[in-house]
This record gives structure tokens, C-alpha cells and sequence, in this order.
């Protein structure tokens, strides 16, 4: 009681009007050029950055040279270049390199390696490829976007061209030849779905370069190319489920390698390498265009 | 020290690689253009696979085409750290391809590659910047 | 013989990454490192191993040299001189108040 005149007891009396103190505190509209523009800050954030940049320099300085020197220290310990007798060189290399033909059927010990013993690591990496044609789907796509990148338009006009032109029409069937040799004899010689996939995908990228976007639209299909690229994942999905499951619960499998060096050999390794490459192609290809124009 | 650096002299081609993989780390901290940065992670990438297809690698060793089927041990190279990379490569492109088309996006956002012109363009937004 | 012709090889390669490293403007950059995965895709080769050295020329210096140059053709970051990126970066101020 003592405390009478306190503000909470004069406005408990009803003395103060605590309404019109809030109008007072009301802030004054201040005058155009005092309030907050982001751009009239530029030259103060400037300043700043340039002083913790200097900062950042120095830090990152400092770790990339801690980085360099620990590298360097276990590169320096590591076992000899070469040595066939380093720890990396252990019975699992033996074992693919001495029984590797016998048991996959295919002469190149590294297709046999990736399509056969490891062949779910392979199937994932697919994945990974289609995974990765998703994102740039979603996020290259030009449907329904509110202020679409202006494309440059002049692209030099290699059809009119008459060097490029006549070259490309006598280069492309070439290169599709070598990619398709590089995939089918993916098991026999170096190679394989992914180099052949890729060889493969350059030459549709210098058709849809040289004949324009709009005729390879035309002419490789939007749809075949989803197709195709769902078709082969799930084929190697079928496949190699039949091939894990008969190997596992030690059933009779109608996969057999063949003999080691024919064309039609090794098994499943030569079906799933055109499986592979045809995903590359596909994943490629649709890079290329969804880069280029927006749209497969 | 002599011995350790005598050592490293022999090993060459793995310092090549740790060289790769610090030219790679450097380009992804210091520039500041995005599309340099996916450059330095591609190169970071390469001294990657060097280093394993290094370890890989057996003095007179062949490539491990098996021509004949009676193969003997140590005269083909190691195929497992090819397979590992030959996965890692194609990877690698399908992760630049996504930062790419990111890195486009950006731009189409805020008109600049710039990082520190975009982690400004960008504090700005987040004051409500919106003038 | 070989190790010489080894070392020449990792130089290139070390030399290209320095080079993509520090050189300003991006298409620079692009084609220096398209050059990188081709003399990787010879190392491959002398490191007897010639899967990856096929698919390091085709998936290494083929798509990604071209996914970058179509990135950069899409920016229209291609030939810009100093006048072109005071444009930009005008532009950007523009852009950065929405």
C-alpha cells in the first residue's frame, strides 16, 4: 500500500489512459528516404564482405594446405605403385582374375566384374542415371514457368553449312556402328554399357545439333525414349532377380556362360549391357535436349 | 624425410592425384562463379578415380582381357578398381548435370552466378527485401 | 621409357587443372577441361586400363564438355568482355529487389 502512486495502481484508479500513450509511441511515417532500401545498403554489405573475406581467405588457405600435406604424408606411405604384392592385390583380384572366365563367361574380366559379381551395385548406379534424368526433368523443364530464361536464338545454322552437313551424314552411321559394336562386345573386349551408351548418345546429340531440335524431336520421340529407358531398367530388374534368386536357393538356371569368346556368351552380361547402354543413351540424350530447348 | 620423399617420388602418379583432388577443392572454395565450382568438383572427382585406378595397377600387368582362358595371376591388372570407377564416371556426369541444371535455375532466379553477389541478392530477400 | 612418357601425361593433366583453375572467363574453362578428360582418358590407357579410357572420352570429355557449353549458351555467359558483365551485373541489382 505503501507503493500508492505506482503507474499499475493509477491506471488500476483509472488516471492514466494507457490508449493514448500508445498513440503517442506510434512511429512517425518517416520520410522517403529513410526507410529501409535493400540497395542502399550495397556499398556497407560490401565492406563487410570484403573484410570477412579477407577472413575466409586465410582460413581456407590454411586448410587447403593442411589438406595438401596429410594427402601427400599417406600418398608417401602407401604401398609401392605397381606392387603386385600390396594389400589391394588380395585373393578377392585373384579369385575374379583366375576364375572369372569359368564362372561369368566373359573375357573381359572388368564387364564381368560389374555385370556379373557385381551387378546390384550396377543396377543402383542405373538408378542413380535415372534418378538424376528426374531432377533435370523437374527442374529444366519450361512447361508452366512464370518468367522462362530467354533462349538465344542464333545459333550458327549448321545445316546450311555444307562441310558440317555432308561430314555429319557420313560420320553419324559410323559412330552409331562403333557404339553399337562397343555394347555388344562389351563382354570380350573394353567397353561396355556405359561407354557404348554414351558413344551412342554423342551421336544422336550431333543429329539433334546439326538437323535442328525441332526435326530430332520429330524424328527420336519423346515417348520411345521413356519407353525404352523404363523398358531396359526393367528388364535388368527382372532379370537379375531370376539370376540372384536361382544362384541363391542353388536352383538350375537356364543362364548358362557359354563358351567364353563367342559373340552370344557369358550369360546375361551381354542383355544387360545393352539394357545399360540404352539407359545411358536415353539418360544422355534427354540431358542434351532438356539443356538445350526445355523438352525431350 | 629423404626416405618418405624418395617414397613419394615412386608413388608419382598418386601424388598427381592428391594434387587433382586439392586443385579441385581449391577451385570449389575460392572461386566464386558457380560454374567453376561444378568444374572443381568434376576435377575433384578425376583425382579420385586416379588415385583408385592407381592402386589398381600391377607393374607389367595387362589390361584384364583374359584372351585365353588359363589365366595366371599378377599378369593382369586388378579389374576391381575399374569397375568401381567406371560407375564412379558415370555418376560423376549424372551429378554435374544436376548441379547444372541447378546452377541454371539460379540464374533464371537471380540473374548472377556470383556467389557473393548472390548470398547478397539473397540477404536482402530475407529482409524483405521486397521493396 | 614408359614412366617418362608417364609423367609427361600426369603434368598435362596437373597443368590442365591449373589451368581451368585460373583462367576468368567460363568457356575458357569448358574447353581447357574438356582437353583434362582426354589426356585423363590417355592415362587410363597407360594404366592398362581401356574401359575407362573409352568411357572417359565419350561420357568424360563428349557430355560433359557439351552440358557445360549448353549451361553457359543458356546464360548467354559466352564472349562477355567487361562492358557486357557491367551489364549483367547492373541487371542483377535490378533483378535483386523483386
Amino acid at each position: 500500500m505503501a507503493n500508492s502512486d505506482s503507474a499499475f495502481r493509477r491506471w488500476l484508479r483509472g488516471e492514466v489512459d494507457l490508449s493514448a500513450e500508445l498513440r503517442t509511441a506510434e512511429m512517425p511515417v518517416p520520410p522517403e528516404e529513410a526507410r529501409y532500401h535493400p540497395r542502399h545498403h550495397t556499398a556497407m554489405i560490401h565492406m563487410i564482405f570484403r573484410q570477412s573475406h579477407r577472413f575466409y581467405v586465410a582460413l581456407v588457405a590454411v586448410l587447403c594446405v593442411v589438406l595438401f600435406t596429410v594427402l601427400l604424408l599417406a600418398a608417401a606411405n602407401l604401398p609401392a605403385y605397381g606392387d603386385s604384392e600390396a594389400p589391394t592385390n588380395n585373393e578377392v583380384t585373384e579369385r575374379y582374375v583366375n576364375r572369372g572366365v569359368e564362372e561369368t563367361g566373359a573375357v573381359n574380366a572388368v564387364a564381368g566384374l560389374i555385370l556379373d559379381y557385381r551387378a546390384f551395385d550396377t543396377l543402383g548406379e542405373s538408378f542413380v542415371l535415372f534418378t538424376a534424368l528426374c531432377a533435370v526433368t523437374i527442374l529444366m523443364s519450361r512447361g508452366r514457368r512464370k518468367h522462362p530464361l530467354p533462349m538465344e536464338t542464333d545459333y550458327a545454322d549448321y545445316y546450311a553449312d555444307p562441310i558440317v552437313h555432308t561430314m555429319c551424314k557420313v560420320i553419324i552411321p559410323v559412330i552409331l556402328v562403333f557404339g553399337v559394336y562397343v555394347l555388344v562386345n562389351g563382354h570380350l573386349s573394353p567397353g561396355g554399357g556405359f561407354s557404348g551408351g554414351a558413344i551412342l548418345s554423342s551421336a544422336l546429340i550431333i543429329y539433334a545439333m546439326v538437323w535442328g531440335d525441332e526435326r530430332a524431336h520429330g524424328t527420336i520421340r519423346e515417348r520411345a525414349i521413356r519407353r525404352t529407358a523404363a523398358l531396359a531398367l526393367g528388364f535388368y530388374v527382372v532379370s537379375k532377380t531370376y539370376s540372384f534368386y536361382t544362384g541363391a536357393n542353388g536352383l538350375h538356371s537356364v543362364i548358362s556362360p557359354g563358351v567364353p569368346g563367342r559373340i552370344f556368351s557369358a550369360g546375361l552380361i551381354l542383355p544387360l549391357n545393352v539394357a545399360v547402354g540404352l539407359v545411358v543413351c536415353c539418360t544422355m540424350y534427354s540431358f542434351y535436349m532438356f539443356f538445350r530447348r526445355g523438352e525431350l | 624425410m629423404a626416405a618418405m620423399f624418395d617414397h613419394l617420388l615412386h608413388n608419382y602418379e598418386e601424388a598427381a592425384a592428391i594434387a587433382l583432388l586439392s586443385i579441385g577443392f581449391c577451385m570449389l572454395l575460392f572461386d566464386r562463379n558457380l560454374l567453376k565450382k561444378v568444374i572443381g568438383l568434376d576435377i575433384m572427382d578425376s583425382g579420385v578415380f586416379l588415385l583408385l585406378a592407381d592402386r589398381g595397377f600391377i607393374a607389367g600387368g595387362k589390361a584384364p582381357i583374359m584372351a585365353e582362358a588359363a589365366a595366371e595371376a599378377g599378369r593382369y591388372v586388378n579389374p576391381i578398381p575399374a569397375g568401381l570407377v567406371l560407375t564412379g564416371i558415370v555418376v560423376s556426369v549424372s551429378v554435374s548435370a544436376l548441379m547444372l541444371a541447378l546452377t541454371v535455375r539460379v540464374y533464371q532466379t537471380y540473374r548472377t552466378l556470383d556467389v557473393d553477389h548472390l548470398y547478397m541478392l539473397m540477404s536482402h530477400r530475407r529482409k524483405g527485401g521486397r521493396a | 621409357m614408359m614412366t617418362v612418357f608417364r609423367v609427361i601425361l600426369l603434368i598435362g593433366l596437373v597443368g590442365c587443372a591449373i589451368a581451368t583453375a585460373i583462367v576468368r572467363k567460363p568457356m575458357q574453362a569448358v574447353i581447357i577441361y574438356s582437353a583434362f578428360s582426354v589426356v585423363l582418358a590417355v592415362i587410363w590407357i597407360t594404366l592398362e586400363a581401356p574401359d575407362l579410357a573409352v568411357t572417359e572420352a565419350a561420357v568424360g570429355a563428349g557430355v560433359t564438355g557439351i552440358l557445360l557449353y549448353l549451361t553457359l549458351r543458356r546464360l548467354n555467359l559466352i564472349d562477355q568482355d567487361e562492358a557486357h558483365k557491367e551489364k549483367m551485373r547492373e541487371e542483377a541489382d535490378e533483378h535483386g529487389k523483386f
